[in-house]
């Protein structure tokens, strides 16, 4: 495993509902460094939901040690409120945001109970609402918004909180694809304004090869991470040879078939 | 079927009370029903003004609205903050459901004797039992109100650090089961009036008592006054409620 500057770490880590008759996944490693943009590739019940709430600290692995930042929140010193942030921050898949608090309140809820006072909380989640192009509905409740709006609220409401890891589950997956498409860029456009480390969990090998970095495919019965890409910018452009190639790929590892080849960087991890 | 307005709905309403009196009062007259079964409408107005004048009817009012505001309270908190805990605490709901079985079916009536055992003929046995006739119901709806709050809103909170108890009850709980309470507490509110009439039933004064002495006398006329105005008081503390209730659950307009 490599250097200590790991952002979060999975080793060996598997998880079973019935004291370990069966597995959802089992013998799961993964090590996010900081910076990356991990997409978590997976067909849909294979656990890669489980998988990152197990990484977050909200659920226990059955086996394996798990070390993620931490959940506790970040106050860093008395003076320097504008900074208290939060370890790590989740953006779900049905935006789940609270019909009883405003737009507004909804992003500002991870802000509470870090010390800050009203007026700095109001203007971090205003800041982080004008980040993904929704200042104006601040006021408004959530049930007056659309679904591409919810999920923007849902990132907002992530972001606001300054995590070093933002953890992602599905969350392009309920929208229309010209939505999904636009959010796509969004986020990628965020992402390289902030930096910060996403984790991303997708069934979608066209949007995990869109805005990831590095690519692991979690697969099987029980699952376990059958493979890994990692992605140059060039080889992101879709339809290009490079892309449908990583494509392949991808479909192959999810089929638990052998790797088809042809593009550098690819490794099996071994089971 | 045409879809009836606002305003259409008022005037119905209006209408069905005018054909509803006016038919009970030709009835009297016409003596299609007897009149010393059924006092006629118009002969209200003089029994009315006859409570008034003798102050009857104010003080009866005064007493009634002390015990309903207080045994309301009383009730309602403890029904609303018991419920709140069961539907929180598997534990505590757990050993509570024996003792919630064996005591919800009795009936407010029943508790009469140990108003009066315990409390004595006052103002404090009276509260007692409408507060015992409205905690159940809140009881019940806050309790319904808790357990049906979308689990997914408590991993929410745990994910942006709001997983421990006080986070879930002020940040989830309170809020996600509002709808829910405030139902219960205006249910409670017309059980509260109904529950006046039992509470008053032996000897301590108010509207109830009022209502008992009428009638002991057949004085039919007066315990129409005193029905009709415990329908007003119901009704003007649900209209108040109403704001309460539009101002916690403006998310859902």
């Amino acid at each position: 495993m490599s250097g200590a500057e790991a952002l979060a770490r999975l080793e060996d880590v598997g998880l079973s509902h019935d004291g370990g008759k069966s597995f959802v996944f089992r013998h799961v490693s993964l090590t996010l460094q900081p910076g990356e943009f991990v997409a978590l590739l997976g067909p849909s019940g294979v656990g890669k939901s489980t998988l990152l709430r197990v990484l977050m600290g909200l659920s226990k692995p059955s086996e394996g040690d798990v070390a993620g930042p931490s959940q506790e929140s970040m106050p860093q010193g008395a003076g320097a409120s504008a900074h208290r942030r939060r370890a790590q921050a989740l953006v779900f898949q049905d935006a789940r945001l609270m019909p009883w608090r405003s737009v507004l309140q909804n992003v500002a809820f991870g802000l509470e109970g870090l010390g800050l006072n009203r007026q700095d909380r109001r203007e971090r989640a205003l800041a982080a609402l004008r980040l993904v192009g929704l200042e104006e509905a601040a006021d408004r409740w959530p049930k007056r918004l659309s679904g591409g709006q919810r999920q923007r609220v849902g990132v907002a409401r992530a972001l606001t909180v300054d995590p070093d890891l933002l953890l992602m589950d599905e969350p392009f997956g309920a929208l229309d694809p010209i939505t999904r498409s636009s959010l796509q860029d969004e986020l990628l456009r965020i992402w390289q304004q902030t930096r910060k480390t996403v984790l991303f969990v997708t069934h979608d090998i066209d949007e995990a090869l869109k805005l990831a970095t590095r690519i692991v495919v979690l697969s099987g019965t029980p699952a376990g991470l059958s493979g890994e890409l990692r992605l140059e910018a060039e080889q992101k452009e879709p339809d290009s040879p490079a892309f449908r190639i990583y494509a392949a790929r991808l479909r192959a590892m999810i089929a638990g078939e052998p790797d088809p080849g042809g593009a550098p960087y690819w490794r099996s991890a071994e089971i | 079927m045409a879809a009836v307005s606002r305003r259409q709905r008022v005037v119905l309403s209006c209408l069905g009370l005018v054909v509803f009196f006016g038919g009970w009062e030709a009835a009297v007259r016409t003596g299609l029903l007897p009149s010393g079964m059924v006092p006629a409408p118009s002969s209200l107005w003089p029994a009315w003004l006859d409570e008034v004048h003798g102050g009857f009817w104010q003080q009866a009012i005064l007493d009634s609205l002390s015990h309903y505001a207080l045994g309301l309270l009383a009730g309602s908190l403890l029904g609303a903050g018991i419920g709140l805990l069961c539907g929180m605490v598997p534990v505590l709901d757990a050993f509570l459901s024996g003792i919630v079985h064996l005591l919800r079916p009795v009936p407010g009536l029943a508790w009469v004797p140990f108003a009066i055992l315990w409390f004595g003929l006052n103002m404090a046995g009276a509260t007692f039992i409408i507060a015992i006739s409205v905690f159940w119901i809140n009881f019940y709806a806050t309790y319904a109100a808790v357990r049906s709050v979308d689990p997914e809103l408590y991993e929410l909170a745990a994910a942006f650090g709001h997983g421990s108890f006080p986070g879930r009850l002020f940040k989830v709980v309170l809020p996600a089961s509002a709808p829910g309470v405030m139902a219960g507490l205006r249910t409670g509110l017309g059980q509260g009036w109904m529950s006046v009439v039992a509470a008053e039933l032996f000897g301590v004064p108010g509207i109830g008592a009022r209502m008992m002495q009428a009638s002991s006398l057949l004085a039919t006329d007066v315990v129409v006054v005193y029905m009709l105005t415990m329908a007003l008081l119901y009704a003007v503390t649900d209209f108040l409620f109403g704001f309460v209730r539009i101002r916690v659950l403006r998310w859902q307009a």
